[in-house]
């Protein structure tokens, strides 16, 4: 089969977008443009393997999470503002330092390696698992920050209120503040799943390159430049420009339904 | 211990805030919080809810400790219902889930139910609809029903129509009388409008301060001039009246009250029926002897029983109606002026005359 240059196969995935406009139609004719391409047949493992990355890690943020944004939304403790800068961290620090230390961690003398020890083996750091701890921590901010927002947002009343109705603490948590919170914990789920699509520093200090078990889109694409695989680089990217513009496009729209809802 | 009060004690500190109060009323009837802004009101109902918490306080209701040096009974475990300033009601939910959100889902015969309590406050047109959608009056009466469907024992209630205007006001306080007289509820109700006090009440709890300053029945403290309640610009006192007749012609019911009768004009009442009279101290003006002629209809024999002399100039009297002082209780408010020129002094009998007389709209227990 004939190799489509990169102009050519830009043209037909952004073709296929605009002009298509019933989403399925798009979305087969995008998946018969890349067949045709013959792109190298492991294009899906990095894909895979991000996706599947990325809704682990929204998974685990979202049971982590929650707790710890509860918390510094309603504790008066006074050193909580100090907890939420510690949780913060990853937003300013550069991945890598992140990752060197996640590195030393998952590492064989760390407790990392203690656990990792637990079913045999000798490390966590270059494994699927490793991926998804320095995840966890890299992304959690981006979790945290919009739960705790919306959960401060309402206040102290409806739970009070809740509470005068013969409601437990659990009972009012899950029947008053998670659905009033819910814009916020959609949110944080969007923010922590793009988040975590899109590392790149922390996974290749901790995941290294190895296909099908740790090279995710990220790294994929810049592995693809190395070996100046431009068709697969490119189509790549421009999934990514396409999934963020999905993502800030539908944030923006939460937020706007979110100010309706309130007024 | 199965007195039947509502009786607490709360001291210490909320924030900035130093409270030292302290009072056991009975737990029937609509017991009003009364002071200015500021001054604990709501703190109080806070303590005695559980949504604040002092050490060392004490809370009891009906023989039912809530609170004492040991135990404090977590919020959602103390028989209350509570109405907030504003309703807070919770906008995910539908008007009728929010009235079933804290209702058990087994009730004992005789509880109070969801159409008693949808006809009672009106709110039967507005079940579907969403609490984002409703008027600030409609919301109330939709907080006030979620938390009646509770079965609270004791129905806190913090000023629940001061966010209001006036107009939904009058509207909402039909409601509130009403259920005054169908259910056999303690209420607690927060008030800095003595008006609304007068309406509703028939205990006062007075607060300044952080302070219980008096507590009592409305009609004892009104009348009492050690507090300053007697001595305010609307001092007044209310008067638990029975209608003995109505004169079809000029319109005026004779109302009986302990000592003495007083015509009211009003809408048409029937003999028997009970109604609250309010009458202001500034209305009540003194004479030596019965005047002859005048436009004034209450001229009323009295007693003088007490004094006190304002700053203003103004001597405000306690008179007890009745040849022997025995009656009903009112206050009189004169200058010193003419008090001075009439001799007047306690213990002299006088006739009171009652420029005004408002009925304040009271429907008693049906029971």
């Amino acid at each position: 089969m004939r190799r489509v240059s990169n102009h050519e196969a830009t043209e037909f995935v952004s073709g296929s977008f605009i002009c298509d406009c019933p989403a399925w139609r798009g979305s087969v004719g995008v998946i018969r443009v890349l067949r045709a391409m013959n792109l190298s047949s492991d294009i899906w493992q990095p894909i895979r393997l991000t996706l599947q990355l990325a809704s682990l890690t929204t998974i685990i943020l979202m049971l982590v999470g929650t707790p710890i944004a509860w918390w510094l939304a309603r504790s008066k403790r006074w050193w909580k503002e100090a907890v939420a800068a510690f949780v913060a961290i990853p937003l300013v620090l550069p991945p890598t330092v992140l990752g060197f230390y996640l590195l030393v961690a998952l590492g064989p003398s760390g407790p990392g390696g203690f656990l990792a020890a637990l079913w045999g083996a000798r490390t966590l750091a270059f494994t699927f698992p490793g991926l998804v701890i320095g995840s966890v921590l890299f992304s959690m901010p981006f979790v945290v920050q919009p739960i705790r927002n919306a959960f401060e947002a309402m206040g102290d009343r409806p739970m009070e209120a809740a509470a005068t109705l013969r409601a437990s603490p659990r009972r009012a948590f899950w029947t008053v503040a998670v659905p009033l919170a819910s814009p916020g914990f959609l949110t944080g789920s969007i923010l922590g799943f793009a988040h975590t699509v899109g590392e790149f520093g922390v996974v290749l200090m901790i995941g290294g390159n190895i296909p099908g078990r740790t090279q995710v889109l990220s790294v994929a694409i810049y592995d693809y430049v190395e070996t100046s695989q431009w068709t697969e680089a490119s189509v790549l990217a421009l999934g990514m420009v396409v999934f963020s513009f999905c993502v800030i496009l539908t944030m923006m729209l939460i937020e706007k339904k979110v100010a309706r809802f309130a007024s | 211990m199965t007195s039947n009060t509502v009786s607490v004690s709360f001291h210490g500190w909320l924030g900035r805030f130093e409270l030292n109060a302290q009072f056991e009323v009975p737990a029937r009837g609509v017991t009003a919080l009364f002071g200015p802004s500021g001054c604990g009101k709501t703190a109080v109902m806070r303590c005695i809810a559980g949504l604040n918490r002092l050490n060392g306080g004490f809370c009891a209701v009906a023989g039912d400790v809530w609170q004492d040096e040991k135990h404090f009974r977590p919020v959602h475990q103390r028989p209350i219902g509570y109405v907030f300033q504003e309703a807070s009601l919770f906008p995910h939910l539908s008007v009728r889930s929010n009235l079933m959100y804290g209702h058990p889902s087994k009730t004992a015969p005789g509880a109070i139910a969801f159409e008693e309590v949808v006809a009672l406050l009106g709110i039967d047109k507005l079940l579907e609809r969403s609490p984002r959608n409703l008027s600030g009056g409609e919301r109330q009466r939709v907080a006030i029903g979620r938390a009646l469907l509770t079965q609270p024992k004791l129905l806190l209630m913090d000023e629940p129509l001061s966010a209001l205007d006036q107009m939904t006001k009058d509207e909402i306080l039909p409601y509130l009388e009403r259920l005054h007289g169908a259910l056999e509820l303690p209420i607690l109700y927060i008030s800095h409008d003595m008006a609304e006090v007068q309406r509703l009440a028939d205990q006062l709890v007075l607060m300044r301060d952080g302070r219980v300053l008096a507590a009592g029945s409305l009609v004892d403290l009104q009348a009492d001039l050690s507090l300053p309640l007697a001595l305010s610009r609307d001092a007044a006192v209310s008067l638990d009246a029975m209608v003995v007749a109505q004169d079809a012609t000029d319109g005026l019911a004779t109302l009986e009250v302990v000592g003495g009768r007083f015509f009211v004009p009003a809408e048409p009442l029937q003999p028997g029926e009970s109604r609250r009279l309010r009458v202001l101290a500034d209305d009540v003006s003194l004479a030596r002897e019965q005047p002859s002629r005048s436009t004034i209809v209450n001229v009323l024999p009295a007693r003088i029983l007490s004094i006190r002399s304002q700053a203003d100039h103004r001597v405000t009297a306690l008179l007890g109606l009745g040849q022997d002082g025995a009656g009903a209780r009112l206050l009189s408010r004169v200058t010193e002026r003419s008090w001075n020129e009439l001799d007047l002094k306690p213990g002299l009998d006088v006739y009171a005359q009652v420029k005004g007389v408002a009925l304040v709209r009271r429907e008693e227990p049906s029971a």
